[in-house]
């Protein structure tokens, strides 16, 4: 959310840059890769084999329907994986 | 005629099946569920490549074909059994596995295999390039083995075979020397035959119906990878896996077999190891197992195992399918021992214990599998360590 | 591959491991605390990372000082537990992998510890309906831990929903990461509730900050004008590839949609869950015997049925945190006593903590707990396996074609719960679906059998080839 309304208070955080499907998505240094996507907007990156889209559902690395490609290495679960300044991450397409 | 048919499995089925058909009222008796135990825990290998010549893989050529021919029974009302000719490339990694390997394909050549000495990257391009003879054998095939298992039931029920789950075998029924029937736990179900195809449960099952048979479990343990785009496209397998399949070493063994699956998976055996019926997963056969499928295969080692599952393989001590009446005691029959190839062997075990049981005559030699046959007789009196 | 072996290994740094970690290390004993995510705390205590700090995280925590307190121990963070090789009369070899989440260079450790406390906690479980594979559905587990530990609502107008009193903190915590909760549906009437909440009032003292944590939801609720309606539910999403509105609907006392209640609410997300499932993969592995519930069978020191396997916390049924703190002591204390007998013992007074709170644990069930009318919502083309996508009437097809009865055979004839979650999500309602269609399975229960607890790439499985030795 709005750091300025948070509640929490947040502090200063670095800001890292992702590749995502050839595209630079910007993100803070701590966040999930899940939660670079989700904070750009990005709601779905799956598909299933049926073509039907995906994104994060249980959110705590259990449904792993948030499986993304990083570095080239299929199969990560994006909502567990810590995002990396300079990663580079595909999304996954079964159909 | 009534016959009792003891298991579940995919030898129990193929035999109510091709019984239920010829008019026999069957009944099938499983412990547990039905497609439960070692045919829910393997590949569904349909394999002529991995025999020699002789009476297994006469059995084997014999069930490809009325593997074909059933096909048009469970195509219509059921789940696909995953059918597919693919074929089994056998690779050698080593000059010596080279030699072996072709003169192992020239004799089976004798016996009617088709073995083809090819440019292994030719067939499966993400092969390691550093290997040194592969050679393809078209008659390989592959069925998902559970859904097969079903299918073969399902075509039994409908000749009016019925399917008794949940039920154990206690004891034997009796009428004077004759097996008259089994005690269960769902009580006391008579027959003119019954026949045991309880799998590496079967050595158990003869006991408590009052006879000796050495069928001992042969651990195997399997890599399930997530699903992938398909890279791998036929059976491939390491030349040593015919060596473990014959061997008669209880230790580990390990040996590659790695191929795709209808359902988008990677299958990756296969140990053999005998002790007993334990089931625990252990890293230094998981370890063991992936080692020998990167030497095949090095850009899987990327890829993700998803889960891991191990199953017991029905062992006799001279390999070979224990099929026919059992001797010592008219009334009881025997169709097990199939070890690794029970998937493959059940539609012939299900044809010959037929033909033996009907006084129909046999399409394949049926000595060869006999109870009493020379290799096994030694092994029919309990062993000490039993 | 040479093992460790510390007198106490926990695995889990939730409130119960890092309660079990802390008793067991006040005790003497050499204790290895590990867990698979980057940060202790669990599911309850998840907060931002140490590169995110925040001056006033505890606005959406309770328990935090008993965090800050707990946290300063030393965790092996990123270190996921793979495999546990079953020894029976000891604790189990573990064989963890350090590194980033399913990554793919990880650093093999292997643990031979002399007692193991298992803390592994529990996830959602979340009844299928229709649309629910749409993206903007989550858990309600999922709106929690991305409030937390991203500072991201799942969406600006979102409906919560489902069964327990975890649908009340996630709400909290939607409102004050930016969004607006359309509404609170619990599934059960309030007839149930006020039966269980209130029955027994004397006993419900001993935890009456627990019942003054749910009283303080509830206000905040009211001061958020979010309503909250009993024996209600979502019973479909809908949208084309996301939700964009749900259908919420009236349910009888047996979950059962009452015809004619339904009401179209246009939402951008919604967060379900229908209670816990006990995360029970290494206890399983390790031969820990489950309650019929699915947790693990535990005594009154937290052993369980293996000798020198503990466990604490959800994993041992649903509880709460204050639960699984005290079964963390009382766990961390007898495991350390076991590894060395010549240390102290638990107090009656820790024993009466953990005592107390699973009275709780059982109010929880009895006034929460799943009722069979929910199948009502579902349709045929429901998916019911997200992962393989096999629907309602895939399952009641698969059971009438084969007749058979048995959970292992279907699973391999539909593919349900064989996809990339192993299960995880759909298990139970595959087992409890399959029950119905097949007039009871014969070997139901087989869903929590994961030999792999989580994904190994076959190279690191390879590079541990040469390394072992024989068990």
């Amino acid at each position: 959310m709005n750091p300025r309304q948070d509640p929490v208070r947040p502090g200063p955080a670095s800001p890292i840059t992702v590749i995502v499907d050839g595209s630079a998505v910007r993100g803070l240094a701590g966040q999930t890769v899940a939660g670079v996507l989700l904070a750009a907007g990005r709601l779905a990156w799956r598909t299933t084999r049926s073509g039907r889209p995906r994104g994060v559902f249980c959110g705590i690395g259990v449904c792993h329907d948030c499986l993304v490609t990083v570095n080239g290495l299929a199969d990560v679960r994006a909502c567990q994986r810590r995002a990396a300044d300079g990663d580079t991450v595909s999304t996954e397409d079964e159909a | 005629m009534k016959v009792v048919v003891v298991g579940a499995g995919i030898v129990g089925a193929a035999i109510a099946r091709e019984l239920a058909m010829a008019g026999v009222s069957v009944v099938v008796l499983d412990r547990s569920a039905s497609a439960g135990g070692t045919s829910a825990a393997g590949e569904g290998n349909l394999l002529v490549s991995d025999k020699g010549p002789g009476a297994e893989l006469s059995l084997a050529l014999r069930s490809l074909t009325l593997w074909r021919s059933l096909l048009p029974e469970v195509a219509d009302t059921f789940p696909s059994i995953e059918y597919e000719t693919k074929g089994g490339l056998v690779v050698a990694t080593t000059d010596a596995g080279a030699a072996a390997l072709r003169a192992f394909a020239d004799l089976q050549r004798t016996a009617g295999v088709s073995a083809a000495e090819v440019d292994g990257l030719d067939y499966e391009p993400d092969l390691n390039s550093a290997h040194t003879a592969a050679i393809f054998y078209p008659q390989d095939a592959q069925v998902q083995p559970a859904i097969a298992t079903e299918a073969l039931l399902a075509v039994a029920r409908r000749h009016g075979a019925s399917v008794r789950q949940g039920v154990e075998v206690l004891g034997p029924l009796r009428g004077g020397d004759r097996l008259t029937g089994v005690a269960t736990s769902g009580g006391d179900v008579s027959g003119d035959h019954v026949v045991v195809a309880a799998g590496p449960w079967s050595g158990e099952v003869a006991r408590r119906l009052g006879v000796e048979l050495p069928v001992r479990p042969r651990r195997g343990t399997i890599l399930v990878t997530t699903r992938m785009r398909q890279r791998i496209r036929h059976k491939v397998y390491d030349a040593d896996y015919v060596g473990a399949v014959g061997s008669d070493d209880a230790a580990l063994q390990t040996s590659s077999v790695v191929e795709s699956t209808a359902a988008g998976t990677v299958l990756i055996g296969s140990s053999r190891e005998r002790r007993g019926f334990d089931e625990r997963i252990e890293a230094r056969v998981l370890s063991a197992v992936a080692a020998k499928a990167l030497v095949l295969f090095p850009f899987l080692a990327g890829v993700a195992v998803m889960r891991a599952y191990g199953g017991f393989r029905p062992f006799v001590p001279d390999h070979l399918p224990v099929i026919g009446p059992d001797p010592r005691l008219p009334g009881l029959w025997h169709a097990t021992g199939h070890e690794g190839a029970g998937i493959v062997l059940s539609t012939a075990t299900g044809e010959l214990l037929g033909d033996l049981l009907l006084g129909r005559a046999p399409r394949v030699p049926a000595e060869a599998f006999a109870v009493d046959r020379p290799t096994l007789r030694p092994h029919l009196e309990p062993s000490p360590d039993q | 591959m040479s093992a460790e072996t510390p007198d106490v290994l926990v695995v889990g740094a939730g409130p119960a491991g890092l309660a079990a970690a802390d008793a067991a290390r006040r005790a003497g004993a050499r204790v290895v605390l590990l867990d698979a995510a980057g940060d202790a705390g669990g599911q309850y205590w998840r907060h931002l990372p140490a590169s995110r700090p925040a001056a006033a995280e505890r606005v959406l925590h309770h328990g935090w000082d008993r965090f800050a307190a707990l946290r300063g121990q030393e965790v092996l963070t990123d270190a996921q537990v793979w495999l546990a090789e079953r020894h029976d009369d000891r604790p189990p070899t573990l064989h963890v992998l350090v590194g980033p989440a399913d990554g793919s260079d990880r650093v093999r450790r292997t643990f031979a510890p002399t007692t193991l406390v298992l803390a592994t906690g529990a996830y959602e479980r979340t009844l299928p309906f229709p649309g629910w594979d749409l993206p903007g559905v989550f858990t309600a587990g999922a709106a929690q831990a991305l409030a937390k530990a991203e500072r991201i609502a799942v969406g600006r107008r979102v409906v919560v929903a489902g069964a327990g009193p975890f649908l009340l903190p996630v709400a909290a915590s939607l409102v004050r990461t930016g969004a607006q909760v359309l509404g609170v549906l619990e599934a059960n009437g309030w007839r149930r509730l006020a039966r269980a909440w209130s029955a027994r009032p004397a006993e419900l003292l001993s935890t009456r900050h627990k019942a003054g944590e749910l009283a303080g939801y509830v206000r905040d609720l009211a001061r958020h004008r979010i309503p909250y309606r009993t024996g209600t539910a979502v019973v479909a999403a809908h949208g084309t590839d996301r939700v964009t509105s749900v259908t919420v609907a009236r349910l009888d006392a047996d979950w059962a949609p009452v015809m004619g209640s339904e009401r179209r609410v246009p939402a951008d997300a919604v967060c379900v869950s229908h209670g816990f499932v006990p995360r029970t993969e290494l206890a399983v592995s390790a031969g820990c015997r489950l309650t019929r519930d699915g947790g693990v069978r535990t005594d009154e020191n937290g052993l369980t049925s293996v000798p020198g396997v503990y466990a604490a916390g959800e994993i041992t049924g649903i509880g709460g945190a204050d639960l699984a703190l005290a079964e963390g002591v009382v766990a961390g204390l007898a495991a350390a006593a076991a590894a060395d007998p010549a240390g102290g013992g638990i107090s009656a007074g820790q024993r009466r903590d953990r005592t107390v709170n699973q009275r709780f644990a059982a109010r929880l069930e009895a006034a929460h707990g799943i009722r069979p009318g929910w199948v009502g919502w579902l349709a045929d083309d429901t998916v019911i396996c997200r992962c393989e996508e096999v629907t309602a009437g895939d399952l009641r097809a698969g059971a009438a074609a084969t007749g058979s009865r048995g959970l292992r055979s279907l699973k391999l004839s539909t593919r349900a719960g064989l996809g990339v979650c192993q299960g995880r999500v759909c298990g139970r309602t595959v087992e409890d679906l399959l029950n119905r269609h097949t007039g009871g399975l014969l070997d139901a229960g087989r869903t929590e059998t994961r030999p792999l607890a989580a994904f190994v790439r076959l190279g690191e499985l390879a590079a541990g080839a040469d390394k072992e030795e024989p068990a």
